[in-house]
This record gives structure tokens, C-alpha cells and sequence, in this order.
């Protein structure tokens, strides 16, 4: 009986690894920099000494110097405990954007799956009625409903990034369930329940992931954007797309750092997380 | 995916011969499902005023102190004394015989606000829509065709700059061209014909940055694949003329598929432009999308949202439809 199921991929474990390989030059770039810059989210805030939202005008626009590395904004706030403190929201959001969608889309995708029929047209259905609200204006039209803030615009954003999710959940768990050891582990009276999250998930897991890192950088992109227009994260509040916000009339005063240093951190890491999530795809894909 | 159908090309093969009935069938399905979709969607929109904390119509006053005859305007408006399916056909009525209701800030009928505005939209979206079609199918083109250096640059360049968010790019581009050159002006909308251009290029710019370095990457590899197929490399090896193949082969084969993508990259450049819009000031329906929340008009943010979400949903139809009726290699008849 349970050499049926050893013979299931699912079954079969790899040796734990830290340090991810297979992805490449460029992944590994890819990795350095995230590494960083969760570094400077996590533990940045103890080792930056100044108040993010400390308030003195008379040191308005401050260039770079010794007392502060990175400059001032308008308000004379020290930019560099800004940009380090403002990290913490600008990746905390959209990770919890990211698992949020990831979850329930996953799950919505594997049942959609294992009970197929009326069950899976429905789940289209409502899949491709969300897919009909770009994620920024769902989150706009959350934010008149019930207040501008990072809350509103996470749980906006989440439920438009769930289609993508569930969708590619469902296209490639649809496949798996095809295949004999599906079958197999059916015979063997296996409950639907277990065969979808001990077999079919496990093997899928590699999707998901690659996927879970693409939709990281976009919701970075959508969140910064939202508290870009003052939707998001709300002031004083340090954030990296609100920083460039206030930093616009900066731009056209000739003081553009505040705007430029925010700017880079967000392309930075989302291009780092674009290329980690295309070279963790292209291995899922070559696994499969 | 799809089949080609021989890997020997007949030159100049007959247009193969399709009876209209499936697809017409396929034109009645999408538009059905079309329909379903708005109806969800304008649900939601509605909705969301009964799932706002507090009851509609303070929710809809936001403690402004508001007459007698607005409260009963507002609850008329949205058949407030009835039950909820009467109130969400009542409103839907009115919205499909183009009557938005009345802004509550400025007191006058919505679908006039709008109308001022929807023109500045269209064209910010007009002019990002012709740079991405252009710009990102040029580039990648002559990525796809021409092999080399160039190619690898201007792809990395690309990939670097799908991480670029339009907000970001508006910042760059505003202090290159509109602090240290001066080339542009900072923000507004312009007197019309060419100064109107002047003002809109640089947003359209920003908002297209991203999307033309995706479409640029997609064509590029698009025509890499088509020129690794069977049926191009034996008709290079027959000895037809390079140009006829690339034209009549590959260009052909990649066209539908890549336009198709650009096309729906564009639609999604919809949501995007709000963000624009409010940071060149350009008084389109965006703008005032931000307006309307800040100031809490909720008739407005919702005709608005409205609009928005029917527009994607239109031009996301009619580009699938048309993928489906342009290529020949998709079998009428089955799904998809």
C-alpha cells in the first residue's frame, strides 16, 4: 500500500537548504539585495538614532552632511531615519497583501479543483468578475467607503490580487489532479482534503512561491502608489511612496533627494523581487 | 496552445473557409458574460455604500450640514425608503440611462462634472496607448530581428524599467525635463492642438515607460520564437527572399498574439492614470477621482469607479473577441 504512495512526488523530500540555488547570477543579486533591505526594515530602526518624525524648520532642506547622512525634507526631518523607518510599511504591507491572497486564493484554487463541475464554474466566475477591478481603484473605492489607511488599501489590494493567484492555482493543480498517482491515492480511500494538501499542493508549491514573489512586487508598486496620492499610508507616518509624495514639490523647488532616495529604494527592490520571482518560475517550470 | 496547421507554408495560401455561425455564437457568449460581469461589478459598486460604517445617509452627508430638500434629494436619488434590490435597480436604471445622480459638493449633476472632464482622460490615455503600441513593438522588433549587443542593452534596459512605478518615472522625467531643461511645462492641461500635446506628452510618457519595455520584451520574444519555428527555418532553407519570410511568416504568426497583450496592457494602464493624472494636475476623471474621495462626494467616486471598471471590462471584451475571431488558428467553437 505505501509503496504506491512513496512513489508520489510529494513524498519524496530534498535535503534542507538555506541559501536557495539554481537561480543564477542575477537571482542571487536578486537575493543580496532583499536580504538588505529586509535588514534594514527589521533591525535599520535600532541602529538609526535620529526621530523619523522629529520636526524642526529652521533645518529645512538640508543637503547630506555630517549631521544628517542623507539630508532633511521640507519639514526637516532626517531623511535617512525616514527612508529606514518608512521601509517597514512599505514591505509589510504588501507582504501581508501577499499572503493574504496567496492563502485564500490557493485554497480557492485546489477546491475549485477537487470538486470540479458546478463547484469550478462558480469559482471562475467569481475569478473573473474580481479580475474586473484594477487593484488600485478597488483600493481607492475602499478608501471612501471606510477611511483613508495602510488597513483599507492591504485588504483592497488583497482580494483584487486573489483571481491571479487562484487562477494559476487552479490551471496547474488541474493538471496534477490528472495524473496517476492521483488516482492512486484515491483508491487508497484518501480523503479528498488530504490528497489536495499533502499531494497536490506540495507540487505546486513552487508555482505558488514564484507567483507569491511576482505579486510582492506589484502590490509593493500599487501600496507605494496609494500613499503616493495620500490613499495609503497616512502622514507623519514614514513610508517610502508617501516620502516621494511629499518629496514631489521638492522636485520643482530644486530639492529633489527626498523624492530620488525613496525612488531608488522602491525600483531597487522591486526590480530585485521581478527578477527573483521570474527566476524562481522558470525553475518551478523546469521541475514540473 | 494553438496548431499550426502545416509546417510546409503554401505561399500565399487561400483564406480558409469558416462558416459565421460559431462565431457568432462566441460574439453572443462573450457579450453575455460581458454583461454578467458589469452587473457584478456595478453591485459591488453599489453595495459598498451599505457596508460603509453608519447608515447611507450619514454616510453620504459626512456630518456637512446638508437642507431638508438635499436629504430628501439624496434619498430619492437612491430610493433610500425602499428595500435594497429596489434602491440597486432604481440606481442601476438611472446609471444606464446616463443619469449619475447629484454631486453633493457641487450641487449639480454628475454626469455634467464628468462630461468636462472625460476629454483630458481620454487623450492622456489616447497618447500613452499610441507610445506604448509604437515605441514598445519598434523596439522589440528590432530587438527580435537584429541579435546582438543593442538587443541585449536595450532588453536589459527594458526589464530594469518594468520596475519602474509611473509615479516614479513622472518624478524623474519632471526634473529632467521640466526643472533642468525646462522643455515641459510642470503641469495643466493647455490651449488645445499642439500646446495641449505639449502638456500631456511627459504624463503620457511616464505612465507608458513600464508597459512599452513589457511590450517590447514580449515582441522581442515573440519573434525569437517564430523565427525557431519549423516552418520559418525551412522556408529559409528553400530559399525565399529573408524579407518575404520575416514579413510573411514571422511577423504575421507573432502579430495577433503580441497585439493582443499590448492591447489588454493598455486597457490596464486605466487604473494606473489616476495616479498620473493628480500629480501633472491634467483635470481628468481621475483627478477628480481623488478629489471626490478626499472630499468625500460619494455619488461622484462611485460614477466615477463605475466608468472606470466598465471601460476595463469594454476594451478587455472587445480585444478578447477580437483575438478570437482574427486568429485562424483558433478553433471556433471550442471554449478559449
Amino acid at each position: 500500500m505505501s509503496a504506491i504512495a512513496t512513489t508520489s512526488r510529494a513524498t519524496r523530500r530534498r535535503p534542507l537548504r538555506i541559501w536557495p540555488t539554481g537561480l543564477g547570477a542575477g537571482g542571487q543579486v536578486s537575493l543580496g539585495v532583499l536580504v538588505l533591505v529586509a535588514l534594514m526594515a527589521t533591525v535599520g530602526p535600532f541602529l538609526v538614532a535620529a526621530d523619523p518624525n522629529a520636526v524642526d524648520l529652521s533645518y529645512a532642506y538640508e543637503p547630506p552632511g555630517r549631521w544628517f547622512p542623507l539630508g532633511t525634507d521640507a519639514s526637516g526631518r532626517d531623511l535617512l531615519a525616514r527612508l529606514v523607518y518608512g521601509s517597514r510599511t512599505a514591505l509589510l504591507g504588501p507582504l501581508f497583501v501577499v499572503l493574504i491572497a496567496t492563502l485564500l486564493g490557493t485554497v480557492l484554487g485546489l477546491t475549485a479543483v477537487w470538486f470540479g463541475g458546478w463547484v469550478d464554474s462558480l469559482a471562475v466566475r467569481f475569478i473573473d468578475a474580481v479580475f474586473a477591478f484594477p487593484g488600485i481603484l478597488l483600493a481607492i473605492l475602499a478608501a471612501a467607503l471606510f477611511g483613508a489607511g495602510l488597513t483599507a488599501a492591504v485588504l483592497a489590494l488583497s482580494v483584487a490580487y486573489l483571481p491571479y493567484v487562484a487562477r494559476v492555482v487552479r490551471s496547474a493543480a488541474l493538471q496534477e489532479r490528472n495524473l496517476p498517482y492521483v488516482a492512486a491515492l484515491r483508491v487508497q480511500g484518501l480523503p479528498g482534503f488530504a490528497i489536495s494538501a499533502r499531494h497536490i499542493l506540495p507540487n505546486v508549491a513552487g508555482l505558488v512561491v514564484a507567483n507569491a514573489t511576482l505579486c510582492f512586487g506589484w502590490a509593493l508598486i500599487d501600496l507605494a502608489a496609494l500613499s503616493f496620492i495620500g490613499f495609503g499610508v497616512q502622514p507623519p507616518t514614514a513610508d517610502w511612496g508617501a516620502i516621494v509624495g511629499g518629496g514631489l514639490s521638492g522636485v520643482l523647488q530644486g530639492a529633489p533627494n527626498e523624492a530620488l532616495f525613496a525612488s531608488a529604494l522602491i525600483v531597487a527592490t522591486v526590480a530585485a523581487v521581478n527578477t527573483l520571482g521570474d527566476r524562481l518560475l522558470t525553475r518551478s517550470e523546469a521541475t514540473r | 496552445m494553438t496548431h499550426v496547421s502545416s509546417a510546409v507554408p503554401a505561399v500565399g495560401a487561400p483564406p480558409s473557409k469558416r462558416s459565421w455561425g460559431p462565431a457568432l455564437s462566441i460574439v453572443v457568449r462573450r457579450l453575455l458574460g460581458m454583461a454578467g460581469t458589469m452587473l457584478l461589478a456595478s453591485f459591488v459598486v453599489f453595495g459598498g455604500l451599505h457596508l460603509a460604517p453608519g447608515s447611507p445617509i450619514s454616510f453620504l452627508t459626512q456630518g456637512r450640514s446638508v437642507t431638508p430638500e438635499a436629504i430628501a434629494q439624496l434619498e430619492s436619488q437612491y430610493h433610500l425608503d425602499e428595500p435594497f434590490l429596489v434602491q440597486y435597480f432604481g440606481w442601476l436604471g438611472g446609471v444606464l440611462t446616463g443619469d449619475f445622480g447629484t454631486s453633493i459638493i457641487f450641487n449639480d449633476s454628475v454626469a455634467a462634472l464628468l462630461g468636462q472632464r472625460v476629454v483630458n482622460t481620454v487623450t492622456l490615455l489616447g497618447v500613452t496607448a499610441v507610445l506604448v503600441l509604437t515605441l514598445g513593438l519598434a523596439v522589440g522588433l528590432l530587438a527580435g530581428l537584429r541579435p546582438g549587443r543593442l538587443a541585449r542593452t536595450l532588453l536589459a534596459g527594458a526589464t530594469g524599467l518594468m520596475a519602474v512605478p509611473g509615479f516614479v518615472a513622472s518624478v524623474v522625467l519632471m526634473l529632467i525635463f521640466v526643472v533642468r531643461l525646462g522643455w515641459f511645462p510642470s503641469y495643466g492641461t493647455g490651449d488645445g492642438g499642439w500646446d495641449r500635446l505639449h502638456h500631456f506628452l511627459l504624463p503620457a510618457v511616464a505612465l507608458a515607460l513600464a508597459s512599452i519595455a513589457y511590450v517590447a520584451r514580449l515582441t522581442q520574444s515573440a519573434i525569437r520564437a517564430e523565427l525557431r519555428s519549423e516552418h520559418v527555418q525551412t522556408a529559409i532553407s528553400r530559399g525565399l527572399p529573408y524579407r518575404f519570410v520575416i514579413r510573411r511568416h514571422v511577423i504575421r504568426n507573432a502579430a495577433v498574439p503580441v497585439l493582443t497583450v499590448a492591447g489588454l496592457t493598455v486597457a490596464g494602464l486605466i487604473a494606473g492614470s489616476v495616479v498620473i493624472e493628480q500629480i501633472f494636475q491634467l483635470g481628468g476623471l481621475g483627478q477628480f477621482l481623488v478629489d471626490s474621495v478626499q472630499k468625500k462626494d460619494f455619488p461622484v467616486v462611485q460614477a466615477i469607479c463605475l466608468i472606470y471598471v466598465g471601460a476595463f471590462i469594454l476594451l478587455n471584451t472587445v480585444i478578447d473577441l477580437a483575438y478570437t475571431l482574427l486568429d485562424p488558428r483558433i478553433s471556433l467553437g471550442k471554449k478559449g
